[in-house]
Order: C-alpha cells, then structure tokens, then sequence
C-alpha cells in the first residue's frame, strides 16, 4: 500500500489493556486551567517510569463545564486500577488543589458499559481539617475545601472505564527536520480527535524500545532495528535512505477511538508525502503475543 | 387511564389520616378495594367512600381534589408516583417520602416534609410551622429531596434538617434552619428571629440582610464558586430560584455556639 509516494508496511501496532478516567478542570480563566491540567499531565509520558499516561484532551468552553467556567478535560491511563487511583489522587492533590482558582469535576459518568466510581476530591477534603463542607447537587457530591484563594471546588468521585494503551505508529523520513515536520502535522490533526491523547512530548517519542536489553537491570532498550545510526552493524529494518524515525503513541478511551485518531495522524504524514521525505509508516509490535488489540495498518486505512 | 381522583364529599368536622392512600399502596387495587380501606379519623374508623367520592383508575397519579386542611399525613412514605392536592393540606404531608413527586395548590399545615428522604414537594402556597423539621423525639429532619414553596413558611424551618433543598419564596418566621444538620435552605422573602439558632452545619441562603444573633459571625463578602453549581441544579426547578445567577455574596458562620460550621450566605 502506497499513500501519497510514502509505504504503509503490512504490519500492526500492539497495544493493551489499562485502565483510563477523564477530569474537567475549570478556572477563573483558560490560562489558570491550562496551568492545573499542565501540571496535572505532567511527567505522564510513559507507564514505565511515571505510573500514568496522560494528556491534555481538549478545551472546553464556559457551556461545556459544570460550573459555567472555562476548562480542559484530560484523560489519564494506567495498567492497574489501583495505580490510576493513586496517582489521580496524588496529582489532584499536589497539582489542582495547589493551583490558583482551579476546580476538578468526573469526566466519565456514562455512555459506557462499566464504569467503576473512583476518587476525585474525597480524600482531598480533609486538607480542609475540618472546615470544609459537601455540597449534594442531582445525585452528585461536591467538596467545598476553604483554601487561601476562597474555596477548592470538586466533584467527589469520577469514572474509570476499561480502556486502551499503546496505540501508535512510526514515521520513517529522510531527514531528521521532515520527520518530525510530519510527525508535528500529525499531532496536530489527531489533537482534534475525542478521547485520545498523545503522552509523549509533544505527542511524538524518539526512544521507541524494544523489550529486553543486554543488560541484566533494564527490561527495555533502545528499539536498535529502528536506529538510523546503526543502519551498519546491526538486524536493520531500514532502508539506506532513512535518516530519521519518530513514533507516536495513542491511549483511547476506546479502541474505535485509537483506529480514528491513527487514520487522521497517518493520514496527515502521508499529505506531506514521498516529495517531503517522508518514506515509510511502520507500527511497533512484539509479534502479538503481549497485546490483545492490533491495529493494522492497512486495515485503518483502507 | 385518567387520574386517580379522591373529592371530598363534604367539609370535614375531625381531622382524618389519609396515609393509606398512595400510589405505592394503592397500586393494583380495583375502585372497589380502595372504597373499602379504613382511613382513621379521631375516634372513628371510616371508609374512603364514606369520605370521598372516586373516580379515575391511575393509582400513579392520584388527586386530592377541593381538599381541606384537616387531611393529614398525605403522601406518608410515599415511594413513587405523583400526588396532587387542589384546595389545601393538613398537617405531616410528605411526611417520611421517599420518592416520587406531591404538588399542592393550597396551604399546608405543621410538619410538611418531615423526615422527607427523597422527592419533590411543591407547595404552591404556604405551610405552617416545623417544615422539614424532626418530629419530636426524632434526631434528623428532612434527609433528602427537594421541597419547593411559593408562599410562606413558618416557624422552625428545617429544624435538624440533615439533607436536602429547601426553596421559599416567601417569608419564614423565626428560628428558621434551627440546629440543621446539613443541606441547604433558600429563602427569597424574609426570615424572622433567630435564624441558624444551634445551627451545626447546612447553608441558609438569603437574598435580604438579616437579624443575626450573637453568635453567628461574619466572614465578609465572597465569591464562591460552588454557587453555580447550585444554581445550575435549581435551573430546572419550577421556581423563582432558577432565575438565580450571580454568586456574589455576604458570608456568616455559625452557630458558634454549637460547632459553627454552618453559613448564612445572603446575595449582594
């Protein structure tokens, strides 16, 4: 399959299971929401080290938002429950409690088939020692948390689904400028896509790795069959005119979400084209004996 | 199906106790079954039909109609369904509800929605004394729900309330939101003296400056944010209150003299 003068490998991208919960973040106005979902999302790139994937969903005007303010929706992603839990409680704490005007409300609460309650602003309320005070508007719970900037207002309890992670396609480019040209036109037409994120920075990861490493400590090295250096002296999957490979990783709510946004990101590379560099689009795969969802390539976009 | 409809025959000389007749208990009942029910008035036991005429045949949706304040306990325990009351109710109405909704184009008298757990009561006239309070020897008043009245109320409004919305329109009179627990009261007319007396926690919300006693204290002029969301919740409320936006207002704590967490929050 040839797309616009650039390969489409018959090939599919792996990805699992984990465990995702959307919030609403309002502020006085969008740079204060900005600034709480920012630091909120932050350190979120991969699971590996972070415990969570996350990323900025979308902006939200006044009418979209419980409370009439301007916000954000994030979505966060996790390999356990329990994990999620801890570090939505963690971050609510440290990065929304702490900001200036923010309030956090349940981004999930209905359209799926299961959605478990877990804890938004529960535990936070007792930073309140005492003075703070629930409120109990249509069947929900809000937390009133008196706080040197007036109140800390959130929603007692969000909902996490059954979600996907790991979603992703790689960019394979003559130069190391026109792939990541390509992989920035990519981002910025799946950024319109609901319910996906991008956790890396700026939605794009160089260290694509492979599993295993020659040394005994690390569980995952540099993916060598995608380093354009090694082109030379190692098992190569590239060609001699490959400079450059960045990849992009996907987590959905859903798994229709993750086909949509690798069609629009994929498709977005390809309008660049063969004459911009842009050679190749490969997924990464561990032979799909890891990951329950495979995302072929030439199936998304048929 | 037309309405289930109960009309008083003639004005009533004793008080009667029309608890059995909700849509719960008089779901599938023929007309025959619900004429037969003994209601308990006074010292006497009568029949339903020797009090009112039937007619209709949805139990779901039952009519009181020119009824009079000396109809107690309508819609006690109440568990789904909607009861309409034209001409007035007596004391105890919505008494212990749990769901469903009560729509009274009348005055009602003492203790409407006590001990109310869900719901809607609306109440288009005035009530008397205790609304959504705790019955005597009770602990806690209305524990949930939403109770909407258009006229006044009066004295002891939401005494021990726990849970729940109150909206009055009116005026209330004195010791209004008495020893509340929780919940939330709004008043868009007067209140009297006293209000938040052993208030412990709950929000009273006022549009108009009031007397405060002693131990309620100000804790200045605020713009709180959880305002909105309250108001958003009232927007679809058949009630002036849905008209509410501006979330500017005047904040007093108290009862200090029973834990103190409860706030008066008057609009500016």
């Amino acid at each position: 399959m040839i797309i616009n003068g650039v390969t489409i490998d018959d090939t599919f991208a792996e990805a699992f299971g984990m465990r995702g919960t959307r919030v609403i973040i309002t502020a006085q106005n969008l740079r204060w929401a900005y600034n709480a979902a920012r630091a909120m999302t932050g350190f979120a790139t991969s699971v590996i080290a972070c415990g969570v994937e996350a990323g900025i969903e979308r902006e939200l005007s006044p009418e979209e938002t419980p409370d009439g303010r301007p916000g954000v929706s994030i979505l966060m992603f996790a390999m356990s429950s329990a994990v999620l839990i801890k570090q939505l409680e963690t971050r609510m704490g440290q990065c929304v409690l702490t900001c200036p005007t923010a309030a956090a409300f349940s981004g999930i609460d209905e359209g799926y088939a299961e959605i478990t309650k877990i804890n938004l602003g529960k535990n936070l309320r007792f930073f309140g020692d005492g003075f703070q005070t629930s409120k109990l508007f249509n069947g929900k719970r809000y937390w009133r948390v008196p706080v040197m900037d007036g109140e800390f207002l959130t929603e007692e309890s969000t909902g996490m689904i059954r979600s996907v992670g790991g979603g992703n396609f790689l960019i394979l480019a003559e130069s190391q400028p026109q792939a990541l040209a390509a992989c920035e036109a990519a981002i910025d037409a799946m950024s319109k896509v609901p319910n996906v994120i991008m956790p890396f920075p700026g939605g794009v990861v160089r260290s694509g790795s492979k599993v295993g490493s020659k040394y005994k400590a690390l569980i995952a090295s540099t993916n060598d069959a995608f380093c354009p250096t090694l082109k030379g002296i190692t098992k190569t999957e590239l060609s001699p005119e490959i400079e450059s490979v960045m990849e992009i990783v996907i987590d959905g709510l859903t798994d229709p979400d993750i086909r949509v946004a690798m069609r629009v990101g994929i498709a977005a590379a390809c309008e660049l084209g063969a004459k911009n560099g842009i050679k190749r689009i490969s997924a990464g795969n561990y032979g799909g004996k890891l990951g329950p969802y495979h995302f072929k390539l030439r199936e998304i976009m048929a | 199906m037309s309405a289930l409809t109960f009309t008083l025959k003639a004005p009533l000389q004793q008080r009667v106790d029309v608890s059995p007749l909700t849509p719960d208990q008089l779901a599938d009942k023929s007309v025959a079954e619900i004429a037969a029910i003994t209601l308990v008035s006074g010292r006497q036991q009568l029949r339903v039909d020797q009090v009112f005429d039937i007619s209709g045949d949805d139990a779901n949706d039952i009519i009181f109609a020119q009824a009079s304040r000396k109809l107690d306990y309508i819609g006690q325990k109440m568990n789904g369904g909607r009861i309409t009351i034209n001409g007035g109710a007596g004391s105890y109405l919505g008494l212990q509800m749990r769901k469903g909704e009560i729509v009274l184009n009348g005055d009602a008298d003492a203790f409407a929605a006590s001990g109310m757990a869900g719901g809607t009561l609306h109440i288009n006239g005035s009530v008397g004394d205790f609304l959504a309070a705790a019955l005597p020897g009770d602990r806690k008043g209305m524990k949930g729900g939403v109770v909407i009245i258009t006229g006044n109320a009066g004295e002891r409004a939401g005494d021990q309330m726990r849970r729940g919305i109150i909206l009055i329109e009116g005026n209330v009179g004195a010791y209004c939101a008495s020893r509340m627990l929780a919940g939330t009261i709004g008043v868009l007319g007067t209140v009297g003296d006293y209000l938040g007396y052993g208030m412990r926690r709950g929000t009273l919300l006022l549009t108009q400056e009031p007397k405060l006693h002693a131990t309620l204290q100000d804790c200045g002029t605020h713009t709180l944010p959880f305002l909105s969301l309250m108001f958003k919740s009232f927007a679809n409320f058949p009630s002036k209150f849905a008209s509410l936006k501006q979330n500017r207002v005047q904040r007093y704590a108290g009862d200090i003299a029973n834990d103190g967490k409860g706030e008066i929050l008057v609009l500016k």
